[in-house]
């Protein structure tokens, strides 16, 4: 759905999409990694568990919530890839656990 | 937790945070610029200090990197990376930086929030590959990133003929460009362009070339686009309107932009709803101050007059605040904004025609009853119209009744439209039915971070 310019000339940073490596470019957003990565779903709904994505990518909407270095409910759009830096989908909102 | 002290704190680093946090700064003012992103500009001059490439986003856009490269050779305390989660009315501000709160106590609170793009309400815009025609922008800005597959721009304002001259010249041109401006539109317009005509010669003639770019490269365009629609299982496949329907693996919407007033809401401000606008504002004087003394506004978030006059009403905000904290006497603030003045009357010229050229169909504002208004709790039109007839006098107990901007977003996306619909089937106006009040936290913070704030 996305693709980097031919013309980009900037330095490029490797993290993980739902495992997979790829490098994306230096300030780029990890929401903007995970599209990149062809995810357009980047998270399932919390109430219909419907796939959603990314909608408006400047801190607005929370549609592109992920997890984020094993932090949930994080705005991808708000968060500037960091080399290494583990990026997986959000699966609807959590039950709370008992051990 | 003890507040460090400063004269003049701004919220948002975008032409008018920057303008306004600069000046400050050569008048004497210990000043602080608080911004969420890790870098100078907002969401117009995005990533600007890093462009590489920028031929594709063009003149206006490098103009901010003059702001930045100013901010950072000023004595402001530039805060990048912190999120604003709380101000009290004594001008005490909360925020989150490195995972963890500080809070900072302002004679003067700027606030420079700017600008969020008019959600888009049509059926099918909540599947994966419908964004708006901002969040393309961002992309390009800050990576060089553009769409691999069929594009479809939909919508109106000046936004959606320069993000497809940019993709155009990104080497990513769009498919077709649906525009959305109903016939009657263009008719009222025409009767304000002699008025606007010399006054704003510049802005008339850009915007024309800018259509005129996108004609010639041949991009099929459409106008007076009604029934838009996004069409697809689990991701937009492609969009339909009364008409037509075209295969698409992206649809960018976009109706023009809203002020951000998330924060002035949960502060209590005033607000009034603009009728041409369609929009809430806040009501603030001709320095950007409000009924809060510590607080003022300047910005798109006080009122959508774009990036120029943004940096305008910053620095009348600036020399404000100067006056208020003792570091500049009325009189010389008031000679300083003279030429301020004159530069924003100039900036103000276009938007009579703008505002009335670009104005969204009543469809914008109350979709159809089984469209989605709330994102986040999938609340639809229907819901918050029965919602209205079982009792709930405005959007704060339509919440109570269903949920509706209780999401993540906390109404910013829904807030226009749960306003808009309550009024409608209440037969009254918006200004009466009200707006949402936010609360804090503006945005979501970690309950470690609440508990690592707190005094034992």
């Amino acid at each position: 759905m996305f693709r980097t310019r031919p013309e980009a000339t900037g330095a490029t940073v490797a993290v993980t999409v739902e495992g997979h490596e790829i490098r994306v470019p230096e300030g780029a957003s990890a929401a903007a990694a995970m599209l990149l990565a062809g995810f357009s779903s980047t998270r399932e709904s919390s109430i219909g568990g419907v796939p959603r994505g990314p909608y408006c990518l400047m801190g607005v909407c929370f549609d592109c919530l992920a997890e984020i270095d094993g932090v949930p409910n994080r705005q991808g759009c708000m968060v500037t890839v960091a080399p290494g830096m583990a990026i997986r989908r959000q699966h609807g909102k959590r039950a709370a656990g008992v051990e | 937790m003890t507040a460090g002290r400063v004269d003049f704190a701004v919220v948002g680093a975008g032409p008018a945070g920057m303008a306004a946090a600069v000046l400050a700064a050569e008048l004497g003012l210990d000043t602080v610029l608080i911004d969420e992103q890790d870098a100078p500009g907002g969401q117009i001059y995005r990533a600007v200090e890093r462009a590489g490439d920028a031929l594709p986003l063009g003149a206006d856009y490098l103009a901010g990197s003059g702001l930045a490269a100013a901010l950072r050779a000023s004595a402001v305390r530039y805060r990048p990376g912190a999120t604003v989660w709380h101000i009290d009315p004594d001008g005490t501000l909360s925020f989150v930086s490195a995972g963890a709160s500080e809070a900072i106590r302002a004679r003067r609170v700027l606030l420079a929030t700017g600008a969020l793009e008019r959600p888009a309400p049509i059926s099918g815009w909540t599947l994966p590959g419908v964004m708006t025609a901002g969040a393309a922008q961002v992309l390009l800005k800050t990576g060089d990133i553009v769409p691999a597959g069929r594009t479809v721009l939909a919508g109106q304002g000046p936004l959606l003929w320069l993000v497809a001259a940019q993709l155009i010249r990104a080497g990513a041109p769009p498919a077709a460009l649906l525009e959305t401006a109903p016939h009657r539109n263009y008719h009222a317009a025409l009767r304000l362009l002699p008025r606007a005509a010399w006054p704003a010669r510049r802005a008339l003639l850009k915007g024309l070339a800018l259509i005129r770019e996108v004609k010639r490269a041949g991009i099929p365009i459409r106008r007076e686009v009604a029934g838009l629609r996004a069409l697809g299982r689990g991701r937009v496949e492609a969009v339909a309107w009364d008409g037509g329907e075209i295969p698409a693996d992206l649809l960018l919407l976009h109706e023009g932009v809203i002020p951000n007033v998330q924060i002035s809401l949960a502060l209590g401000l005033e607000h009034r709803w603009d009728e041409a606008q369609l929009c809430w504002r806040p009501t603030v004087d001709p320095w950007g101050a409000t009924d809060l003394p510590a607080v003022a506004i300047a910005g798109d978030g006080g009122g959508i007059a774009g990036a120029e006059a943004a940096a305008l009403t910053g620095r009348l905000a600036a020399l404000d605040a100067a006056a208020f904290v003792d570091k500049l006497a009325p009189a010389e603030r008031d000679r300083r904004a003279g030429t301020l003045r004159r530069a924003l009357r100039r900036e103000l010229a276009i938007r009579p025609l703008l505002d009335r050229l670009y104005r969204p169909a009543p469809a914008v504002l109350v979709p159809a009853d089984d469209i989605v208004a709330c994102r986040c709790e999938e609340v639809t039109v229907g819901q918050i119209r029965r919602a209205a007839r079982l009792g709930a006098p405005g959007p704060n107990q339509a919440k109570a009744f269903t949920r509706c901007g209780m999401g993540p977003c906390q109404g910013r996306i829904c807030g226009t439209i749960v306003s808009a619909v309550m009024a409608d089937t209440l037969g009254k106006p918006i200004a009466e039915i009200g707006a949402y009040r936010p609360r804090a936290p503006y945005k979501p913070i970690t309950l470690g971070v609440l508990a690592a704030t707190a005094q034992p």
